[in-house]
């Protein structure tokens, strides 16, 4: 059970490690800030979300499962109102904002 | 299993680091704006691998402090951009 | 030695970001570059195993100072920069880079030279505790070894806010900071303003609440309560207080004259001034506490809102 569960995390790890890569390669080669926003805030959330969930059988009890839970959602929350925020200001005064 | 999380935490780090640097020299202040937003993500995988491997206590509490502080500083960057555009003043 | 690795990298990225801090060529890219080093500061606190510090660097150092820089700096681009450029010379920029570095070096050297182990009270201030009834020595320390000195930062917080509202105009004295009217009403950052401050304002609580035991303590907490209500003031879903207002300067005031009241009635009782008495002890800092996490977060934002733009509403 303890292996299985051990397996889960270096595997969930991983592929967030790897989303995570991902989105800094975006950031790098997308050609325009618009781009650039959706690896920032689609990716690098996605790996955070698996790295979560990688680290919940590592957690402190139910309680510290449900923190980590929490920190994905404000980080979740606060990606997508920013990409939006820094879109519109983009759209409102062209690319050179 | 302390091996692995730590590698993992190295590598996410290199990964906003490198991000980081495109981001802080990316020529528009609409492009710097979303480094709190990298930090928010990155920088919180790297703490909680990083708490996790060196059982560090109370960490948790720390990353859901930090998540809302990384939250408050991107909206208080784009903001600024934004009212800085429609005070007319042009950013560098 | 992955660990190894992982603080020579800590270390490499924030002296990187602390050398484009200093370079950069405009204000809102070096803030950018501050805050970030801040948040990441935060992470070498969490491996120094101080994660009060880590906590209150990241809500000071990361989120309320880099927003107050950015405020200064809007500011700043609407006056004139010119003459204080002209008078940084090249030679007045070398002495102040020289002088930097040779702070630097002396604080490594004494850092580097100190005896291993290096001398501390730790151990006797963690032994000791359980007379104050806490949990966190770091809470212990700030509030029942050290409380004369906590409550004297908590008056200068004070003094800085009033230091602040000196600079308005006669006429706008005890009027509302912040830009008058409303920007266009966004509707990202209002939902974003609704729906975040609940959750946040309880975390704040949480870790306030929490710091008795664990890591975190008022100033944290109270700075999280902060940061929620500037989210809330900068998507124009309520505006700054006018600074005449008679709870606000109850809110700010009420922090450092309960601390005091109760050194006071410690020096009345007959346990000393700032002293607790045994197997009370822990209500009574509970108690302090509280008001201190009030008035961090009336503070806070006062002094990012800035001195009153408008004259007051009679």
């Amino acid at each position: 059970m303890n292996f299985a569960l051990n397996l889960l995390s270096v595997a969930t790890i991983s592929v967030g490690s790897v989303f995570f890569l991902a989105g800094t390669l975006g950031l790098l080669r997308f050609p325009d800030a618009l781009s650039r926003l959706h690896t920032l805030t689609k990716a690098d959330n996605v790996g955070l979300g698996l790295v979560v969930i990688g680290l919940l059988p590592l957690a402190h009890g139910v309680l510290g499962g449900l923190k980590l839970v929490v920190v994905w959602v404000l980080v979740q929350l606060s990606g997508a109102t920013v990409a939006q925020l820094i879109a519109q200001s983009i759209r409102r005064n062209g690319p050179s904002a | 299993m302390t091996d692995f999380l730590l590698a993992a935490a190295v590598f996410i780090l290199f990964t906003v680091a490198i991000g980081l640097v495109r981001i802080l020299y990316g020529p528009y202040d609409a492009d710097r704006a979303m480094a709190a937003q990298l930090f928010g993500s990155g920088g919180i995988a790297t703490l909680l691998l990083v708490a996790s491997a060196t059982r560090a206590p109370g960490v948790e509490d720390v990353a859901m402090g930090l998540a809302l502080l990384a939250a408050f500083a991107s909206v208080a960057f784009v903001n600024t951009i934004a009212t800085a555009e429609h005070d007319g003043v042009s950013g560098e | 030695m992955i660990v190894q690795t992982l603080d020579i990298g800590l270390a490499a990225l924030v002296l990187t970001l602390a050398g484009w801090t200093v370079l950069a060529q405009a204000t809102f890219p070096a803030v950018v570059s501050y805050v970030a080093y801040g948040l990441l500061l935060s992470l070498i606190w969490v491996r120094l195993f101080a994660v009060d510090v880590a906590l209150t660097e990241a809500a000071i150092g990361g989120g309320v100072t880099g927003v107050l820089l950015i405020g200064a700096s809007s500011k700043l681009r609407k006056a004139a920069l010119s003459a204080t450029e002209q008078e940084l010379t090249p030679p007045l920029r070398w002495a102040i880079a020289t002088l930097c570095v040779l702070a630097t070096l002396a604080l490594a050297t004494v850092v580097l030279s100190l005896p291993d182990p290096s001398p501390t009270l730790a151990p006797e201030a963690v032994q000791n505790i359980a007379a104050t009834g806490l949990g966190n020595p770091v809470t212990a320390v700030l509030i029942a070894y050290r409380a004369f000195d906590t409550m004297l930062e908590k008056c200068v917080l004070v003094l800085a806010v009033v230091g602040v509202w000196s600079l308005a105009s006669d006429q706008y004295w005890g009027g509302a900071p912040g830009a008058p009217g409303a920007v266009t009403w966004d509707g990202a950052l209002a939902f974003f303003a609704q729906l975040l401050p609940p959750l946040g304002i309880l975390i704040g609580i949480r870790i306030f609440w929490i710091g008795a035991d664990e890591p975190g303590g008022a100033f944290q907490g109270g700075a999280i309560l902060a940061a929620m209500w500037m989210i809330i003031m900068m998507a124009r879903l309520a505006e700054a207080p006018a600074i005449g207002e008679r709870w606000m300067r109850i809110a700010l005031a009420a922090g450092p004259i309960v601390f005091l009241g109760v050194g006071i009635l410690g020096f009345v009782a007959g346990w000393g001034f700032l002293a607790y008495p045994a197997g009370f002890a822990k209500p009574l800092i509970i108690f302090v506490e509280i008001f201190m996490t009030l008035s961090i977060a009336a503070t806070l934002p006062m002094l990012v809102a800035g001195p009153p733009i408008q004259a007051p509403r009679p």
